[in-house]
């Protein structure tokens, strides 16, 4: 929690000034008793009516002043705590962000969302307390002490006696609450994971009748919360009694040295009568800190766990500035950009943390720019392992991964990142709209490339879908001014809207637009996952199809008008500038690809074409004729091709799914 | 005013909860009379012992000793009066707040898919956690010092009027100040702490998309990008809480400006009378005390009245989750299922999310026990809705599915259930041991089941090789499982459970295709004769079915077996060409 308070320092000058006024405020409110003793000791005993006047209106401005000073404490401490929080979530989500993958997997999300809002937000409030009354109650505490001395010293000790007693008491309490109300969250916790999980896994949790059990496993961790709860609750609740005895065997021990000292005319009944309030001033400050020490203790505890996310180290170093990168890239173009390998894998070896083996074994391969790799290979293969590190979202345990011939690690992730457009097998949308989503691709891009990429990631009938209702009528009504009319409209449909994490679209369509928005990055590096898992076939191979013959245009353009550097290279490469990994179960997906790389258990079992890996590698082939029984499959290639020309003219499909068949069939053959 | 009638709702459901605990309120109560009671007493006793303090030699030590006796009798009593209250009110928090965790978690596992398919999770997290949070600090706040708040005052009032009734009009007449201060405060502070509550609700939202879905953040290196929208939340949310926080804590200075003026003006008036004759100074001394302990109440109960009033209105939120219309109970349900349920029938089925696009349309299928049933179609066609219907997660609109000529609408929702096996492409797992997630369909089953099920999925060689084996502990998304091991995982927790019917969603999307055969095979002989439903892009998996429905836009377009279907050139012959196309 300590460490936390660094980002006060922004806040330096009202957090200093916010007790520093308090403090003020309470001077003032200590001069009251005395004021109240001159009345009873000079104005009664004098019977002087106008002095009692005079001290009344002394009294008010005492207290004028101390609402001056306490508001404007008041707006210190609350724009400090407010700063700081605010502050602290900046950082805490700058930091989240920056956790490597690794991290994220072992942290888990749900504690890191409970984090992020309701720790911070106990924080939030024990910070303004803190500030306000932290300074403030020890303060009126000794204050009352010293003022005690000015009246009389004997009587005074029995203050010095009573405050040590109290302190114990309140920071005994204080330190053995911390560590239950951090378990009190942690136990918190795990009630949140399990409501969360039976959310998510509604499905499942009612398939498998499991509901009763859940109850009961609910029932469970709520109980041992209450129950942690409840102990807390006990020792906080101590608080009170124990200071409220304490201070009043004090009042009494102070009445009794009052009496013997006022016998001895020491000190005057007025004097009494003062020292009292001073004690009660002690005893209605603590009650009110009692009340607080709650809030405080928990933020505490809550600024502990928020700690320990802000140590988890970003697990890894960025690379070079990028300005001093531009240039290393721009000698690399220059030297042999035709011949670079766009990524390279040079004996990898990777494990996940706290993995019993490795997920990638000694792995050696090159893809040069503008090759389409697919990679196959069983399930926990390493497949999705291996793409993962070409973005570097998990460094490699030994070996090195290079895109353009560099390392990755010494590449700023952002750098590394713009160059690689990935579609995960998990697609997500984020709220907002279809436009915001695709934009994540590439900022610049027109409405025209979004349009671009929507059609080549087969995801028109998404925007359709999604448009607005009149469009249907409209589509229908024009067959005509169709294409015209229709660009509009499909521009317009840009701005339907994406619910959180895209929960208004289905598993298909979802997965389409994540790919869409990889295309709108024209990436150098395009990998997809086994993103098209959701598509059927036809689909996902007019997908690819679409993506070849976006290559082809994107260099065209590139060399057209884009970085003169790239224009060079352009040229020599046939099949345009994107490297495209292709992951997938299915080998139609990958047949066409100039290198399919098989894996088993993380080793690579065969590398080559579509055509030589059936000849060579035994895995390749097996999973090969799993998908295309090899019994008929001479035989059947013929009927075939008629089928499918013919199956063409009679789908009643839109324009654009006859063009990609078109460009399908192109490529294909 | 609609608002406040709500509040009042709210707060008539908040006494019924409390209600159980009536008896643990009245004691609380009593401990706070008596507390309070005792706590004003001890002024009176310090002020008869200044009375006896007159001066040098005036001192009547006998009459303090008396007095003291009393004195420390009396705290003893009011620190063990205080302790069991606040036990006393801790107890009735915490039990009312978990007993209404408990009955919105027992909701949440009967509310229609409906319902969690429209909400967030994360909305309906924040209200079974931090609304109930919430909640129980407000109620316990408003329990410990609403409470002896308001039997102080009138305690005070009682003490003060049995020492001097003119002083203590002077009190009961400036109080008043307080309240409306107060109150002119708390209304400004509301709209504050709403607008506040509102925004927070934005960012938490916003959070919860981005972490949860952090890892594509980063590949599209939108890090930038989203902190600076985080931060335009984070700067609108400080605003509005510095602007909370600071009116609300204005309350505070002002009122106590207000009770320094309470203060005086006894200070004044009792000064006067004690010069007067009127009364004495010990009186004066407890009229003092007097004053302070009646206006701090006012102070704290204006404090309580903001945190009370977003207890309540976070009640509100969770009562709305407790209210939300749960499934139609099947209590009724009388029919019973045959021990091995195989025949199923839909008959004229109507179905549709929402009213505006109709889906599924007079759908028929008549299944016999032991037929394999393949769905295919493109992407968005409705197959996902049949399961959805089959396994009742959402009632059709029109028509009727029956399992052995019974309605599963007569069924219990259990039994139907239970009839079935389901994998699906989403896969779920749980945070725990991999032993705990394939075992949760039949947590009673053997160590030689689950690796049997293990083994029959092709799950156990992985599984092996994970550093616990099968008690390595998975994380909250699965870990670093890959999406085919998720998969497997979830086949061997089917086939663990042995189902008399099947339902696979897209099961064996991400494992590869050899392992699927061997998968295949192993659910071929365990289905022997057993009906099953199976949805797949692969058309390669489902070449066995005895009855192969293509489906397109939420009608069956085309029926019948492997052969036949192809023999017809339709879709679906066009469909399972397209997947052999290979280059040459």
């Amino acid at each position: 929690m300590w460490k936390l308070l660094k980002y006060l320092k922004e806040y330096r000058k009202e957090s200093i000034c916010a007790p520093l006024f308090k403090l003020l405020e309470a001077s003032f409110e200590l001069l009251v008793p005395l004021v109240m003793a001159r009345i009873i000791d000079v104005g009664i005993k004098n019977q002087d009516t106008a002095y009692i006047l005079r001290m009344c209106l002394l009294m008010v401005a005492l207290g004028l002043i101390g609402l001056a000073c306490s508001v404007t404490a008041q707006y210190f401490s609350a724009k400090a705590a407010v700063g700081f929080s605010a502050k602290l979530r900046e950082v805490l989500f700058a930091h989240i962000q920056a956790l490597s993958f690794t991290e994220m997997d072992d942290i888990g999300t749900s504690t890191l969302i409970t984090r992020m809002t309701s720790d911070i937000n106990q924080v939030q409030s024990g910070v303004n307390l803190f500030l306000r009354l932290f300074m403030r109650s020890p303060f009126i505490v000794f204050g009352a002490m010293i003022m005690a001395f000015t009246i009389d010293t004997k009587a005074a000790l029995v203050f010095v006696v009573v405050i040590p007693v109290l302190c114990v008491i309140v920071f005994g309490i204080m330190l053995i609450s911390i560590p239950m109300y951090r378990r009190v969250q942690e136990r918190l916790d795990r009630v949140v994971r399990l409501t969360r999980e039976n959310l998510l896994g509604v499905r499942v949790i009612r398939a498998f009748c499991r509901e009763p059990q859940e109850v009961q496993d609910f029932d469970e961790k709520n109980e041992a919360l209450v129950k942690v709860q409840l102990l807390s609750g006990r020792i906080s609740a101590l608080m009170n009694p124990m200071t409220y005895v304490v201070v009043n065997v004090g009042l009494v021990a102070l009445l009794y040295v009052g009496a013997s000292r006022v016998d001895a005319g020491i000190i005057t009944q007025g004097s009494v009568v003062a020292l009292v309030n001073y004690m009660s001033q002690i005893l209605v400050e603590l009650v009110k800190l009692a009340n607080l020490i709650i809030t405080v203790t928990k933020a505490i505890a809550c600024g502990n766990r928020i700690q320990t996310v802000l140590e988890v180290p970003v697990g890894m170093e960025s690379g070079l500035a990028s300005s001093t990168l531009k240039e290393q890239m721009d000698e690399i173009h220059a030297e042999s950009l035709s011949e670079t390998a766009a990524v390279s894998f040079d004996h990898v070896v990777f494990r996940y943390r706290g993995a019993g083996a490795d997920a990638l074994d000694d792995l050696t391969f090159t893809a040069k720019r503008g090759e389409t790799i697919g990679i196959i290979g069983g399930t926990g293969s390493g497949k999705t392992s291996l793409v993962s590190l070409i973005p570097r979202f998990y460094d490699v345990s030994a070996g090195c991964v290079r895109v353009n011939g560099r390392d990755v690690r010494e590449y700023s992730p952002d750098e590394l990142r713009q160059k690689v457009g990935i579609v995960m097998q998990k697609p997500v949308l984020f709220k907002g709209t279809i436009r915001s989503n695709l934009l994540w691709g590439n900022e610049d891009a027109t409405d025209e490339d979004l349009i671009e990429a929507i059609r080549a990631a087969q995801a028109e009938d998404v925007l359709r879908a999604h448009g607005k209702e009149a469009d249907r009528a409209d589509d229908a009504a024009g067959e005509k001014g169709v294409s015209k009319r229709a660009e509009e409209l499909l521009r317009e449909s840009l701005d339907a809207p994406v619910e959180q994490e895209g929960r208004n679209f289905s598993g298909g369509q979802k997965q389409r637009l994540t790919i869409a928005r990889a295309l709108v990055r024209h990436p150098e590096i395009l990998i997809l996952d086994d993103s098209a898992s959701a598509l059927d076939f036809a689909t996902d191979a007019r997908l690819r199809a679409a993506i070849r013959d976006l290559n082809h245009k994107t260099s065209a353009k590139k060399a057209g008008c884009h970085s003169p550097q790239t224009a060079g290279e352009k040229t020599d490469t046939p099949s345009g500038s994107m490297t495209v990994f292709i992951v997938s179960q299915r080998t139609s997906s990958i047949a066409h690809a100039d290198k399919i790389i098989v894996l088993e258990d993380g080793r690579v079992a065969g590398i080559g074409t579509h055509k030589e890996l059936l000849k060579t590698c035994e895995v390749y082939r097996e999973t090969h004729y799993s998908q295309f029984p090899k019994a008929g499959n001479d035989t059947k290639r013929e009927p075939e091709k008629q089928e499918r020309a013919s199956g063409e003219q009679r789908t009643p499909g839109r324009e654009t799914k006859q063009s990609a068949g078109a460009c399908g069939k192109e490529v294909l053959a | 005013m609609k608002k406040k009638s709500g509040q009042k709702e709210i707060l008539m459901r908040v006494l019924t909860c409390i209600r159980p605990h009536a008896a643990l309120v009245g004691l609380s109560l009593a401990m706070a009379v008596l507390s309070v009671v005792l706590t004003l007493y001890l002024p009176v006793l310090t002020g008869q012992i200044v009375d006896y303090v007159i001066g040098p030699g005036e001192v009547d030590f006998e009459a303090i000793f008396a007095i003291m006796r009393k004195m420390a009798a009396a705290i003893l009593v009011t620190a063990l009066a205080q302790w069991l209250m606040n036990i006393f009110n801790n107890r009735i928090v915490y039990r009312v707040s978990s007993e209404v965790r408990k009955q919105a978690f027992r909701k949440i596992e009967i509310l229609p898919l409906q319902y969690l398919d429209t909400h967030s999770s994360g909305e309906t997290v924040s209200r079974v956690i931090a609304d109930v949070d919430q909640f129980s600090d407000g109620l316990l706040m408003g329990f410990t010092q609403l409470f002896t708040g308001v039997v102080t005052i009138l305690g005070t009032l009682f003490f003060m009027l049995s020492v001097n009734i003119r002083i203590t009009l002077v009190v009961v007449l400036l109080t008043p100040v307080s309240l409306l201060v107060a109150n002119f405060i708390a209304k400004r502070t509301y709209t504050m702490f709403r607008k506040q509550s509102e925004t927070r609700g934005e960012q938490t939202a916003l959070i919860d998309e981005m972490i949860g879905n952090q890892k594509v953040v980063q590949a599209y290196g939108q890090e930038a990008h989203m902190q600076e929208q985080f931060n335009e939340v984070n700067k609108r949310l400080s605003d509005y809480s510095l602007r909370a926080i600071f009116f609300s804590s204005l309350t505070n200075p002002c009122t106590r400006f207000v009770n320094s003026l309470v203060y005086t003006g006894v200070g004044l008036t009792g000064a006067l009378s004690v010069v007067g004759g009127l009364m004495t100074v010990g009186q004066l001394s407890a009229f003092l005390s007097y004053a302070n302990q009646y206006t701090k109440p006012f102070n704290e109960i204006s404090g309580v009245v903001t945190e009370l009033q977003n207890a309540l209105a976070c009640a509100g939120r969770i009562f709305e989750l407790i209210d939300a219309e749960a499934e139609i109970s099947d209590e009724d349900a009388q029919a019973v299922l045959p021990q091995a349920p195989g025949a199923v029938t839909l008959e004229h089925v109507s179905f549709s999310y929402t009213k505006k696009t109709p889906l599924i349309e007079d759908f028929n299928l008549s299944v016999r026990p032991g037929q394999r049933v393949a769905i295919v179609g493109p992407t968005g066609c409705g197959k996902t809705t049949m399961i959805n219907l089959l396994m009742r997660f959402y009632d059709v609109d029109g028509g009727s599915i029956a399992i052995e000529g019974r309605d599963i609408r007569c069924l219990k929702r259990k039994d139907l259930r239970g009839a079935y096996g389901m994998v699906l492409q989403d896969t779920w797992l749980r945070a725990g041991t991999i032993r705990d997630n394939i075992s949760m369909g039949r947590p009673d089953a053997t160590e030689e089941e689950v690796i049997q099920a293990a083994k029959d999925s092709h799950a156990h060689s992985f599984i092996r090789r994970l550093p616990q084996g099968y008690d390595t502990v998975i994380g909250e998304n699965g870990g670093n499982l890959s999406q085919g091991q998720k998969q497997l995982l979830c086949i061997a927790r089917v086939m663990l459970t042995l189902p008399p019917m099947l339902i696979l969603d897209e099961a064996t999307s991400s494992i590869d295709t050899r392992t699927e055969i061997r998968i295949q095979q192993a659910f071929q002989k365990m289905m022997q004769g057993r009906t099953s439903f199976i949805v797949a892009h692969r058309l390669s998996t489902i070449q066995n079915a005895d009855v192969i429905l293509v489906m397109r836009d939420g009608s069956v377009i085309e029926q019948g077996t492997h052969q036949e279907l192809l023999a017809k050139e339709g879709f679906y012959a066009e469909l399972y060409n397209s997947q052999f196309v290979m280059p040459e």
